[in-house]
């Protein structure tokens, strides 16, 4: 081990049946350094994160860390955890029905008594430091996404770890969040903890990091300083060829943008659901691209949800080509035709066990009806011509969706609804999680999609992502529609002076 | 040979399949004495079968068809229905009620059979849709909202018939659970195969088993793909009331009356064991229909098994018990990836002596 190193792997191996996931990877990561594993999906990240805390074993080779003659023996979370390394996944893996505090120190009390009001009082002490607005007696589920996900963080940075990873812990969290995530990882380093940063956001690792590992396929690419390594050239190395796709996007036009003379194809009124939002309008007409945005819980979903009959809802209506329809749940809007892929592909998203296959077809099946299956036949030719279409990665059809990267996962997700044949197609952050090339695929889809005259309406926390696809935006800010910008004033400084509003 | 095997495992039903061969082993090395079968003529004088195996086809149908109705129930509501036996006793007293009419010991059938079983059919259901209502629509627990039924159904099977034990004395009522005249294999054999059928067919002209699986695996990614988890919850409850019903049918017509507290009894331990023996989750999701089927009749050849060797009625839960955890453990994930590993290991070696 080199002296500065507080962790090496060394060749590592792993594979699932029909993908070889890892194949002698190499990775080293030095005391008081940010380093960003970088790859696109399915190039490794995640299994070499989960082979190094212990959530899969490892095939072949060796783990070293600092302060252990030997190679470390890592076959649990709770090993990893015991030697130092603590961990923040992409997916929040946190109890929700625990408070706050229990989730800060589940598995870590050595003594079988817990003393509650110590716990509590330890919690609420380190949450202040960390800025955290939640209370260490609350309910994890009772605060957002982004609050459980700063909760995970504090849980790992309170386990006085050498080793933190960061498994995307940003995808959810809007920017201020970040900036004080930035702050508390800078912090970290300046007192020796080794920090892994996993994310797909460029500007990112480019602000807080020291070194990039870049992985493709599976196999170790190389190992960067960060002032060698200039974007352009980073993402190249990720997708190893060049960039062609990526300027090709932005030279696009935008389809049938400022096309006004068209009918509305969906026109709500008054809309209102249970899930706390306040009453809304929105129309989208035939071919069109919008999009909701706003701050993370102002409530982009919501409305969403809200047309999708995901939600109850409780006021206002709906009209499809100018005559009212009633939607009081999912299937209703199906048969009206709309399509919706869901923010949380994980919980709402996937059907975990079942297979690529049976997830493509079963939107399609359920409009289709109870008494008429699809033959055997009819759904291989469904699966093949969208996993090609697509370009899904799989082993099978019949590999379980649950097997797959994020990625492929959510590409899955958005074939089941192209299957339907839909409208009007709703895509809640069907962007997160995902690496650069996907992300560039699923924009030009949409773009093409709505060139064929299909609705979309796009949501995203990326503003860049927004622009680039939407030629008309909702603005939302506390769970309230408060402006919609079109033509020029789609520009960042342009959303950012809606979102903040009167306020400042 | 190695070919089949090869492609069987890590297939599903290699569980029950390789459970199976052990047990008809066993009994081979034991005492093969146990695969005799005669002809023999009972006492209306029909020719009829008689063996181990055949009272191992004779139960195991009574269970099989149970546990098509188990499978479904567990893989949608990640849970277990534990009120089979006690339903399986509502089912038979509303038949035998409705056969004997007000005199509990009639000369004559008061009601055609077949009027019976209906009424059977929609007491069963109503049993399976009431668990199925607290399950589905007020989030219980399985276990806990059919241990209602479990605890009560024995008395409100009683209380159908007054608590008296009614006898009927028309011969042939006892044929669903007996033989048909001439034919010398036991009825529920034929029964149980009408019921395989049917369920392959739902199975396959229908969405039940894509909606089923799809609401245990993830019932919130299904509601936003159009489905109605809870119905489809309800419907898997309805549906095992629908087996119970038959079941109770065979129970009664066996004895041509009812024993409140001992008809059926346990029977829904062993159905559930048949679930997962067949390897299905019994936390839901993922099922395979043939795999529990074959499981109830490998839990059949274990109680004649145990019969056989006269093992005390008293004791044989206990002997039961360490067979199944010899069973289960060996088919947990776990132990079967440790098997896997070794296979694995030992291959290599094997090529060097070839």
């Amino acid at each position: 081990m080199k002296e500065k190193s507080v962790l090496e792997m060394r060749n590592i191996h792993k594979s699932f049946p029909g993908v070889r996931a890892l194949q002698a990877v190499d990775f080293t990561l030095c005391e008081g350094e940010i380093h960003a594993l970088m790859g696109e999906n399915g190039a490794g990240k995640s299994t070499l994160i989960k082979v190094l805390t212990g959530v899969y074993e490892k095939d072949e080779g060796e783990i070293y860390l600092k302060g252990l003659d030997k190679a470390a023996v890592i076959r649990s979370p709770q090993d990893a955890q015991n030697l130092g390394i603590s961990t923040v996944y992409q997916e929040i893996t946190l109890c929700p029905n625990l408070s706050v505090a229990e989730n800060m120190y589940i598995g870590r009390g050595k003594g079988v008594c817990a003393n509650w009001k110590k716990m509590n009082e330890d919690a609420d002490k380190i949450l202040k430091s960390l800025d955290i607005p939640a209370k260490a007696t609350q309910q994890l589920s009772s605060c957002s996404i982004a609050i459980q996900q700063m909760v995970a963080i504090a849980r790992a940075v309170d386990m006085d770890c050498k080793v933190l990873i960061l498994d995307e812990p940003t995808s959810s969290l809007d920017e201020q969040e970040v900036e004080k995530l930035f702050v508390l990882m800078r912090d970290l380093k300046a007192k020796g903890v080794g920090i892994i940063f996993v994310t797909h956001f460029l500007d990112q690792v480019y602000e807080v990091c020291d070194k990039i590992t870049v992985l493709r396929d599976g196999k170790l690419v190389g190992e960067y300083e960060i002032k060698d390594l200039p974007r352009v050239k980073l993402v190249a190395t990720m997708l190893g060829k060049e960039l062609d796709d990526m300027s090709d996007i932005k030279g696009e036009q935008k389809v049938y943008e400022g096309k006004d003379s068209g009918e509305s194809l969906f026109e709500a009124e008054g809309l209102q659901s249970n899930a706390g939002i306040k009453p809304f309008d929105f129309y989208i007409k035939k071919g069109e691209v919008n999009g909701f945005t706003g701050l993370l819980g102002s409530g982009r979903s919501e409305c969403v949800r809200a047309i999708f009959g995901a939600d109850r809802v409780i006021h206002g209506k709906l009209k499809k080509n100018g005559k009212e329809v009633k939607i009081s749940k999912p299937l209703d809007a199906m048969k009206q035709g709309i399509a919706y892929l869901p923010e949380d592909r994980k919980l709402d998203g996937i059907v975990g066990d079942m297979s690529v296959r049976d997830n493509i077809i079963l939107a399609a099946q359920v409009l289709r009806g109870f008494f008429r299956p699809f033959s055997k036949a009819e759904k291989n030719k469904f699966a093949e011509e969208y996993i090609k279409l697509l370009e899904i990665k799989t082993a099978s059809a019949d590999t379980p969706i649950k097997a797959l990267s994020g990625g492929n996962q959510q590409k899955v997700i958005l074939a089941r609804w192209l299957l339907t044949h839909p409208e009007y197609l709703i895509l809640d952050e069907p962007t997160r999680g995902i690496d650069v090339g996907t992300k560039v695929e699923i924009q030009k889809l949409v773009l093409k999609l709505a060139s064929e005259g299909m609705s979309v309406t796009f949501i995203s926390s990326e503003t860049d992502e927004m622009l680039r696809t939407c030629s008309r935006l909702v603005v939302m800010r506390d769970r309230k529609v408060v402006g919609e910008l079109t033509g020029d004033e789609l520009t960042q400084s342009g959303i950012m002076a809606t979102i903040a509003g009167g306020d400042n | 040979m190695k070919n089949i095997t090869n492609k069987m495992r890590g297939k599903q039903i290699f569980i029950p399949i390789v459970a199976l061969v052990l047990l008809a082993l066993f009994n081979l090395i034991v005492d093969p004495s146990f695969y005799k079968v005669t002809m023999d003529v009972n006492s209306a004088g029909n020719p009829v079968l008689s063996g181990y195996l055949i009272t191992i086809l004779d139960y195991g149908s009574e269970l099989a068809i149970l546990a098509i109705g188990m499978t479904l129930v567990t893989a949608a509501s990640g849970g277990q229905d534990i009120s089979v036996g006690a339903t399986v006793a509502i089912a038979g007293s509303v038949i035998l009620r409705v056969l004997c009419g007000t005199n509990s010991r009639p000369e004559t059938l008061q009601a055609p059979v077949i009027v019976a079983f209906l009424v059977a059919c929609l007491a069963a259901m109503a049993c399976g849709a009431f668990n199925g209502l607290l399950v589905a629509k007020f989030n219980i627990q399985p276990m806990i909202a059919t241990l209602i039924l479990f605890t009560a159904g024995r008395s409100i099977a009683a209380w159908i018939n007054n608590n008296e034990l009614p006898v009927i004395s028309e011969e042939s009522f006892g044929v669903y659970g007996g033989f048909i005249p001439g034919i010398p294999i036991p009825t529920p054999v034929f029964i149980m195969l009408i019921c395989v059928l049917v369920t392959g067919l739902a199975l396959k002209y229908t969405n039940l088993g894509l909606y089923t699986q799809a609401v245990g695996i993830n019932a919130s990614s299904s509601r936003l793909n159009g489905l109605n988890p809870a119905f489809i919850k309800f419907l898997a409850f309805v549906i095992l009331g629908l087996c119970v019903a038959v079941v109770g049918l065979i129970k009664v017509s066996r004895l041509s009356s009812i024993n409140y507290s001992v008809i059926a009894k346990d029977i829904e331990m062993d159905a559930i064991l048949a679930v997962a023996l067949g390897g299905n989750a019994l936390s839901g999701g993922k099922f395979n229909m043939a795999a529990s089927i074959l499981g109830a009749y490998v839990i059949q050849f274990l109680t004649t098994t145990l019969y056989k060797f006269n093992v005390d009625s008293a004791a044989l839960s206990a002997y039961k018990a360490v067979v199944v955890i010899a069973l289960v453990v060996s088919s947990a994930p776990v132990v079967r990836k440790k098997f896997a590993g070794l296979a694995k290991k030992l291959k290599p070696q094997a090529k060097e002596v070839a």
